[in-house]
C-alpha cells in the first residue's frame, strides 16, 4: 500500500458520506472522511446559534432513514432516538382546520367532519398508497440494474425488477405507471373531493421540488413522504433526539468506533487522477491524500464540474451533470421561542400542535405559491411545514422555551437582482407573518431566527441551489437513471471514483440508503465481504 | 351528522345505549366497533352465548354501517350494485346481498331492506359511501349515512319474541323472516326486522336514537318473566360461525383494502356463490364473476368441524396430515351446544377439487408450554347449527 494514505476516502460528512465510509471501515478499509465545514453532518445537522436552543438547521425530520442500516451500524448504542410524531394539520382560513390523527378512530372522525365520503375514500386512499410504497421499498437497499447490459448481476437486478412488478395486476401496473407521472393534485382528486383535505395531502408532493401540485411527477413524491416508517408504522415521521445532528452524530460515532477517521475544515479542490484512476484528493490548503477509492458525498452537479478536472469526465457526462435537474426551491426558518405559541383555532390540549402544522388550504393558493417561484419570487403565500420539536425533545431549548422549525416552500435561488440580506430578512417575514395570521402571540415569542434561503443551503452545505434531494426526483432521474443513464451504479468515470450521495438512487431525504449501497458496490470491486444490510423482507 | 372539533378528547364514540351497557358490565371488557366503544363481554361469555341459544339476548348493532338509499332509480340502482337478483325484492322484505369491483372481488355483504316501494336501507360491516357514491352516476338516487342517526338493537334467541311481545310490540307474530315492518314499543314508534346475524330466532330494532334508552328499559323491564341478557361482541363470534356466517374484513379481505395482490376474494370463493346471478343483468363484476364460474375453483373459504377439542385458534391446514399445505383457518370457536371445534378456513383447491382429508395443524398452550397438534377436519356443506325454531311463523311462546 505504498504511496496511499487511505484505503478510501469519502468527501463529505453528510449522512450518506458517514453510512458509506462506516460501512467500508467494518470491512477492514482504513477509511478518512473529509469535510469542509468545521461540523459534521451536511445537511444532517443541529447546531447552536442561539445561547441554549439547538437548531436542526437543514433537515429536521426522521421517517426514511433506512432500519437495516440502523440497525448494521448499532446507531442506538451510539446515541440515536427517533420519536414517532403523532400528528400533522391544516389550518384554513375560515378559522377551522383539518387534523391528520395517528389514532384511527380519530382520524376518521376528523375526515368525517369534513366530509364523510372522503372518510371512506381514505380506506381506498390508504391501501394504493400502501401498495406503491411496499413495492418501492424493496429497491430502496438495491442498486439499480443497468437494463442495457448483460452482466448476470444487471440481469438477475432486472429480473428481480420484473418479478416485483409482476405481483400487481395488469390494472395494478397501469396504475402505477400513472402514479409515477401524475401531478399529486390529481392523484388524489381520485380520492377526495374536500378542499382542505385535498391541500392537506398534496403539501408533501411538493417539498423540495421545483414543481407545484398540478406538475406531473409530483404524485411520486408523496411515495417519497409516505414510504418510510418508524418502527413499522409506514409513513410516520419521527424526531431524533437532539435534533437531525444526532443522526449524523451517531453514525459518525459507529464510524470511529470502527476505526474511522473524520477531517473537519478540509475542504477538497480536487479529485486526483492519475492513468484513468482515482489517486486522491487535493484540498483548498494544497494538501494531498492519497487512496485507491474516493467516493464523492457531493451532488452529481458539484462532483462532476466542480471537484473533476474536465479532462477526467468523458464530454457527454460532463453536458449531464451541467443539465442535471436540481433546482433549489425551498427555504428555512429555525426559531428560538420564549414560549409555547398559542393557535386559537385549536382547542386547548389539542395534540395537533405536536406534529406539522401547515397553513395553505386549497390547491389554488399552493399553485400560486409555486406561480411566484416561477417568476423567480419567494412565495408570497408559501407552503409551511411548522413543528415545534421542543415539546418532545428538552435537549432543543431551556425548559419553558421552544424551538419552532420551519421548512418553506417556494424560496427562489435567486430572486431578481440577487439575494441581500434585507430580502433574506423580506423572505423570513412573510412566513413569520403567516404563521402569526394563525398564532397571535407568536410574533412577540421570537427570540432569535435564522433564516435560510438556497444561497444558504448552496453556500453552507454545498448543496447545488439549495436543492435538499441533491437533484430533483423526478421518474427521469430515478432508479436506473439516476443521477444519469450508465451511471446509475454508484461508480463515476474513473477506476476508483465512486458517488455515494442524494443524487444517486434511491434519492434525497434522510435515508443513508444512497450510502449504503455505494459501499456495497466498492466492497464488490474490492472483492471484500459485503458489510452492507439486505432490506427487511416487506412480505 | 355534526362532529365537533373537540372530538378528539373522545377517541371511541357513545351509542345512544352506552349509558344502560355500562349500568350492565361487570366485566369492563370493550372492543372498538366502527368508531363506538362497545362491550367484547358485558358480564360472562358463557350466559350471553347461551341467552342467543337458549333465552335472548340484546345487543347493540348501532355501529353498524347504515345507509338510506331512495329515489326513483334506487331500485335500478340496487340491482346495478349488488350480485344478487333483486326481483323477489318488495316493500316489507329484507335480502342477503353482497358487492363486488369490476374483477368480481368482494367489496362487503350487507342486508338490504326494502321500507317502501322507493326508499331502502342498506347495511354492512364496511364503509361503503365512496364505493355507493361512485356507482351511483347515472342514476337519480339519493345515498346518505345513517349508521349515526339510526339506533338498532338486535333481540335474539329462542323467548326474543315472547319477550318483545311483552315488551309491548305488536303483530310480531305475523312476522317472517326477513319481514320488516313498523310498529311501536309502548307507543315508540321504530322499525322492527326479523333478521340477524346469530342463527337463531331473532328480531332486529331500529329507532331514533332519542328513543333508544325507552325502549332498552322496555325490554329490561321484562326481566324477571324472561330473562334477558345484554350481548357483546366475543358471544356474537361464536353464534355467527355456528350458523356459518362470514365476516368481511376478518374471514376475506375487502377489495378496496387490500394491498396484496389476489389476497382479496370473490363472492364464490367466500362460499356465497349461492347469491350471485349471473342471469339477472348487468351488475359489478358480472363479467369477471362468470369467467371464475367457468373455471374449475381455485380455493373455498370452507366450514370445517375439527376433530378433538383442543383450541384451534391460529392453523394452518394441510391436504393429509404432513401432507401438503392447503389453506389456513380464519375464524374458529369451540361450539358449546355441538360439544365441537368449529371453523371457517380458506383452503386451496387441487385439480379443482377440494383436497382430503384435510388436517389442521395447531399450536396450544398448556401452563405457558406450547405444544403443537394434528387434527382431522370435516368439511361441511350446510351451516353447523339450524335450529328448527328459527323459522316457525308465529314463533313458538315461551
Amino acid at each position: 500500500m505504498s504511496g496511499r494514505d487511505y484505503d478510501a476516502i469519502v468527501i463529505g460528512a453528510g449522512h450518506n458520506g458517514l453510512t458509506n465510509a462506516a460501512f467500508l471501515a467494518k470491512a477492514g478499509l482504513r477509511v478518512l472522511v473529509v469535510e469542509k465545514n468545521e461540523y459534521i453532518g451536511g445537511a444532517t445537522v443541529s447546531r447552536e446559534l442561539y445561547d441554549g436552543w439547538k437548531y436542526s438547521n437543514c433537515s429536521y425530520v426522521c421517517s426514511l432513514f433506512r432500519p437495516e442500516i440502523y440497525n448494521a451500524l448499532d446507531l442506538g448504542r451510539h446515541g440515536l432516538k427517533v420519536v414517532p410524531l403523532t400528528a400533522s394539520m391544516t389550518f384554513t382560513q375560515d378559522g377551522d382546520y383539518f387534523g391528520s390523527y395517528s389514532e384511527p378512530n380519530v382520524r376518521r372522525r376528523e375526515l368525517m367532519r369534513h366530509s364523510p365520503r372522503d372518510a371512506d375514500a381514505a380506506v381506498r386512499f390508504d391501501a394504493d398508497v400502501m401498495r406503491w410504497c411496499r413495492l418501492i421499498r424493496g429497491f430502496l437497499l438495491r442498486t439499480p440494474p443497468d437494463p442495457g447490459s448483460l452482466k448476470p448481476r444487471d440481469i438477475f437486478e432486472f429480473a428481480y425488477l420484473l418479478k416485483k412488478f409482476h405481483e400487481l395486476s395488469e390494472t395494478q401496473i397501469c396504475e402505477f405507471i400513472r402514479f409515477f407521472t401524475m401531478s399529486i393534485a390529481e392523484y388524489l382528486e381520485n380520492y377526495f373531493e374536500n378542499e382542505t383535505i385535498l391541500a392537506h395531502y398534496s403539501g408533501g408532493s411538493i417539498i423540495g421540488t421545483g414543481l407545484g401540485v398540478y406538475s406531473p411527477g409530483t404524485a411520486y413524491v408523496l411515495l417519497h413522504h409516505a414510504m418510510g416508517d418508524v418502527d413499522g408504522n409506514v409513513g410516520a415521521w419521527g424526531f431524533a433526539r437532539g435534533g437531525m445532528g444526532a443522526v449524523s452524530g451517531a453514525i459518525a460515532s459507529s464510524f470511529r468506533a470502527l476505526g474511522g477517521e473524520i477531517r473537519t475544515g478540509a475542504d477538497v479542490e480536487q479529485i486526483l487522477v492519475a492513468g484513468r484512476r482515482a489517486t486522491g484528493v487535493r484540498l483548498a490548503s494544497g494538501e494531498e491524500i492519497r487512496s485507491g477509492i474516493v467516493v464523492s458525498n457531493l451532488d452529481a452537479r458539484r462532483t462532476f464540474t466542480r471537484i473533476m478536472d474536465a479532462d477526467d469526465v468523458p464530454p457527454a457526462l460532463l453536458e449531464r451533470a451541467r443539465k442535471f435537474k436540481i433546482r433549489g426551491s425551498s427555504g428555512k426558518l429555525n426559531i428560538a421561542l420564549d414560549g409555547m405559541p398559542t393557535f386559537p383555532a385549536l382547542p386547548g390540549g389539542s395534540p395537533l400542535t405536536l406534529g406539522h402544522m401547515h397553513f395553505t388550504d386549497t390547491l389554488r393558493r399552493l399553485e400560486r405559491a409555486y406561480d411566484d417561484w416561477k417568476d423567480d419570487r419567494w412565495s408570497a403565500d408559501p407552503y409551511c411545514d411548522f413543528l415545534v420539536p421542543s415539546q418532545y425533545d428538552p435537549t432543543l431549548a431551556p425548559p419553558g422555551k421552544h424551538m419552532a422549525t420551519v421548512f418553506v416552500q417556494y424560496c427562489p435561488v435567486e430572486p431578481e437582482g440577487g439575494w441581500t440580506d434585507e430580502k433574506r430578512a423580506a423572505f423570513g417575514q412573510t412566513v413569520i407573518d403567516q404563521v402569526a395570521e394563525y398564532s397571535p402571540d407568536f410574533r412577540d415569542l421570537i427570540l432569535h431566527a435564522e433564516i435560510r434561503t438556497p444561497r444558504e443551503l448552496e453556500d453552507e452545505v454545498g448543496l447545488t441551489e439549495g436543492n435538499i434531494f441533491q437533484g430533483e426526483l423526478t421518474f427521469d432521474q430515478l432508479l436506473f437513471n439516476r443521477p444519469f443513464p450508465g451511471y446509475a451504479q454508484y461508480r463515476g468515470p474513473v477506476r476508483g471514483m465512486y458517488m455515494c450521495g442524494s443524487s444517486t438512487h434511491p434519492g434525497g431525504g434522510v435515508m443513508g440508503a444512497p450510502g449504503a449501497n455505494a459501499a456495497r458496490e466498492i466492497l464488490r470491486d474490492l472483492r471484500r465481504p459485503d458489510t452492507t444490510p439486505a432490506e427487511y423482507p416487506d412480505d | 351528522m355534526n362532529i365537533a372539533r373537540e372530538h378528539f378528547r373522545q377517541p371511541l364514540g357513545r351509542t345512544p345505549f352506552h349509558e344502560r351497557m355500562v349500568a350492565l358490565t361487570t366485566s369492563e371488557h370493550w372492543a372498538t366497533w366502527n368508531g363506538y366503544k362497545v362491550p367484547r363481554i358485558v358480564d360472562k361469555l358463557s350466559i350471553e352465548y347461551f341467552a342467543v341459544r337458549s333465552g335472548c339476548a340484546v345487543m347493540d348493532l348501532t355501529p353498524m354501517e347504515k345507509y338510506r338509499i331512495e329515489g326513483r332509480d334506487a331500485r335500478a340502482y340496487l340491482d346495478r350494485l349488488v350480485v344478487r337478483d333483486l326481483a323477489k325484492l318488495r316493500p316489507g322484505r329484507v335480502t342477503y346481498v353482497a358487492w363486488c369491483n369490476d374483477e368480481g372481488k368482494l367489496i362487503d355483504d350487507g342486508t338490504l331492506f326494502q321500507l317502501d316501494e322507493s326508499r331502502y336501507r342498506l347495511c354492512s360491516q364496511h364503509h361503503q359511501l365512496d364505493w355507493l357514491l361512485m356507482s351511483a352516476r347515472g342514476f337519480d338516487v339519493g345515498i346518505t349515512v345513517e349508521t349515526h342517526d339510526v339506533a338498532a338493537l338486535a333481540v335474539q334467541g329462542p323467548t326474543s319474541y315472547s319477550v318483545l311481545s311483552e315488551a309491548g310490540i305488536a303483530c310480531l307474530g305475523d312476522l317472517k323472516p326477513f319481514d320488516v315492518t313498523r310498529s311501536d314499543c309502548a307507543g315508540i314508534p321504530l322499525t322492527v326486522s326479523r333478521t340477524g346475524y346469530t342463527g337463531d330466532l331473532g328480531y332486529e330494532l331500529w329507532m331514533e336514537p332519542g328513543d333508544a334508552e325507552a325502549v332498552w328499559d322496555a325490554i329490561f323491564a321484562v326481566r324477571g318473566r324472561y330473562d334477558v341478557h345484554a350481548m357483546g361482541l366475543n358471544a356474537l363470534e361464536m353464534v355467527r360461525i355456528e350458523a356459518g356466517f362470514v365476516m368481511p374484513g376478518f374471514d376475506f379481505n375487502t377489495a378496496e383494502a387490500t394491498v396484496r395482490n389476489d389476497h382479496d376474494r370473490s363472492p364464490y370463493e367466500v362460499g356465497l356463490g349461492w347469491v350471485v346471478n349471473l342471469d339477472k343483468g348487468h351488475f359489478c363484476g358480472r363479467k369477471a364473476l362468470a369467467a371464475e364460474k367457468a373455471r374449475p375453483p381455485r380455493r373455498r373459504l370452507t366450514k370445517l368441524v375439527v376433530d378433538g377439542n383442543r383450541p384451534v385458534g391460529e392453523a394452518f391446514v394441510y391436504a393429509g396430515r404432513n401432507g401438503k399445505q392447503v389453506g389456513e383457518v380464519r375464524c374458529t370457536t369451540w361450539s358449546p351446544i355441538l360439544k365441537a371445534n368449529l371453523a371457517l378456513a380458506d383452503i386451496e383447491f387441487i385439480n379443482g377439487k377440494l383436497p382430503e382429508p384435510l388436517w389442521a395443524r395447531f399450536d396450544y398452550q398448556r401452563e405457558l408450554k406450547w405444544h403443537t397438534a394434528w387434527a382431522e377436519c370435516h368439511a361441511q356443506s350446510k351451516p353447523f347449527y339450524v335450529p328448527a325454531h328459527r323459522s316457525l311463523t308465529p314463533p313458538a311462546r315461551y
